[in-house]
């Protein structure tokens, strides 16, 4: 932990304004954070004729009949069914490809291994949701549009950046020594790391599958490109954004909003690992 | 031999992957916005794009808002970045606060500071209690641009400084804690020590999080389409007009060729603008 000795040393000693601009700051910046997410909140918990009139109170008196509304509406359920779908398959696939990927990182040094990290990396410097145009027109020659499968494999692009350098950082964090223990002790390679590793990553897998799980459950550009039918809640949402009513649109905003925050809670500890050493 | 194989077929479904879907549609794009129907190369669509009203409107939009926000991101996240560095106590829970937002998709962010923003929304409530006001005002009507572009610019920048302050968190925790010592020792101050050691040092995270930002900035898309609706046109969302509401991919190839080219090119210059010589890495 190398700031350590830096905590010290910026607020001890300092003077009291200094404390206080400091304490300051720090409140102000988070109440930036959180009162619009509150304000969202307030207008998904009032009554429909609340949100919309004016001026609005601070504080709601709490009704869930806009909630309700919204969930009703002819093609929400269906369109929540459709992200989970998504989102699942995009989880699934970028782990099972990109796992194995990170380990070989990890472990080997081969022909290749840099071109790949670069391909990867390259990725990022991409604008990825343009990937739907072409695919757009390559999923209707292979039968693919408007299909969980297809949206669920451009979703995967965009997570399995992550999840290569992730499970690679995961895999490079557990000493090659244990694998090597094991191996002397009879097993093989594969018993090995089911029995070994495994057990020590899957917590990080869990994270990484998670934070995929987010990034499909958020994209919304591919999403209304690529489904008409099979519209995720992002696109769904983005279609009603013209003409839906106010409490409609707040109250979608919250049910999108509201998973995604509960999701990175949980993988709040390894968001820094991740992005370290998404770095290099 | 065994060993020597396995790397490469561990490796083998996502490489397979990455070129089916990242390298071969982006040569698929530069077919469809280049050659017709019939095999003919053409510049047809990208004459369309370019004489389009909306073009210059949305090019220049998109170039405005991202010079408009990522600046101001940067600078903010490493403000916060020191803030929490500083922090002896809570630091855990500041962190998870102000990292809340990168669960927050770009739609979900429009659709929030649309509560603030709209008519009858919650800044216009505030002034009118006031006193400031009597009347709401229409800050995201057709006619006020400016106020559609402030505000598209607000959640952009709430919603995704989060990225920024976890990458240069993640980079401050890298330069050793001796520099800072010896900082010390001769007697550096503050700011010295933050312009002379930290800026520095944390060049290479700089660098990422500037080249993330922007290439996001470019793709900003539901955000303004919440906020704005038609009224502001960015690059992104003519992209989704011509594919999704003209069925014309062909010109929606040519707009997505022009994302390409300006992402690729501000790549570049931020790498090369912020390298950091080879023997000068932590």
């Amino acid at each position: 932990m190398s700031h350590k000795t830096q905590v010290n040393g910026t607020v001890n000693g300092q003077s009291t304004w200094h404390r206080y601009l400091f304490t300051g700051s720090v409140i102000m910046l988070c109440l930036w954070v959180l009162v619009p997410i509150y304000l969202l909140l307030v207008n998904t918990f009032s009554a429909p004729e609340a949100v919309s009139a004016f001026p609005k109170k601070a504080f709601p008196d709490i009704n869930t009949e806009s909630v309700e509304f919204f969930i009703k509406y002819s093609g929400v359920a269906q369109a929540l069914w459709s992200s989970i779908k998504v989102a699942t398959v995009t989880m699934i696939l970028s782990i099972s490809l990109g796992a194995p990927a990170g380990y070989a990182l990890s472990r080997f040094d081969f022909t290749g291994k840099e071109t790949f990290r670069v391909l990867v990396l390259m990725t990022r410097a991409f604008p990825l949701p343009l990937l739907a145009l072409p695919l757009a027109v390559m999923y209707i020659k292979v039968g693919l549009d408007d299909s969980v499968l297809g949206l669920a494999l451009v979703h995967t692009m965009l997570a399995l950046p992550f999840a290569v350098l992730i499970t690679y950082s995961l895999f490079s964090g557990i000493p090659i020594e244990l694998e090597e223990a094991a191996w002397t002790l009879g097993c093989n390679r594969l018993q090995a790391f089911v029995k070994v590793i495994f057990p020590l990553v899957l917590p990080g897998i869990a994270a990484s599958a998670i934070f995929a799980f987010v990034i499909s459950w958020n994209e919304v550009f591919a999403a209304a490109v690529l489904t008409i039918e099979h519209r995720t809640l992002p696109a769904f949402l983005l279609q009603g954004l013209g003409n839906a009513p106010l409490h409609l649109k707040f109250a979608g905003g919250a049910v999108l909003v509201l998973p995604a925050l509960l999701f990175i809670f949980l993988v709040r500890k390894y968001l820094f690992s991740m992005w370290g050493i998404a770095n290099r | 031999m065994y060993s020597r194989k396995l790397p490469y077929l561990l490796l083998l479904p996502s490489a397979l992957f990455l070129c089916v879907f990242f390298l071969y549609p982006f040569v698929l794009v530069a077919w469809q916005a280049f050659v017709t129907d019939t095999g003919e190369l053409t510049s047809e669509y990208f004459m369309e794009m370019a004489t389009h009203w909306k073009f210059n409107t949305a090019l220049i939009n998109t170039l405005l808002l991202a010079l408009a926000v990522v600046p101001f991101q940067i600078v903010l996240a490493l403000y916060m970045a020191t803030l929490v560095n500083g922090m002896k106590r809570g630091r855990d829970l500041i962190l998870y606060i102000w990292t809340i937002p990168l669960g927050i998709s770009d739609l979900a962010a429009g659709i929030i500071w649309l509560a603030i923003f709209e008519q009858t929304g919650f800044l216009n409530s505030f002034m009118q209690s006031l006193g400031f006001i009597e009347e709401p005002i229409g800050f995201l009507g057709y006619q006020n641009k400016g106020t559609i572009f402030v505000a598209i610019m607000l959640a952009e920048i709430w919603r995704a400084t989060a990225i920024v302050l976890v990458i240069l968190v993640a980079g401050m925790g890298l330069i050793p804690k001796e520099y800072y010592e010896a900082a010390e020792v001769f007697g550096a101050s503050r700011w010295k020590q933050f312009t002379r050691i930290t800026l520095p040092m944390l060049k290479p995270s700089l660098q990422t999080a500037m080249i993330l930002r922007v290439i996001l900035a470019f793709e900003v898309f539901a955000v303004v389409v919440a906020l704005g609706g038609t009224n502001l046109p960015v690059l992104m969302g003519e992209i989704y007009t011509w594919q999704y509401d003209l069925r014309d991919s062909s010109v929606a190839a040519a707009y997505a060729l022009v994302v390409l080219a300006i992402s690729i090119g501000f790549t570049l210059l931020i790498m090369w603008g912020l390298r950091t010589p080879k023997g000068a890495r932590v």
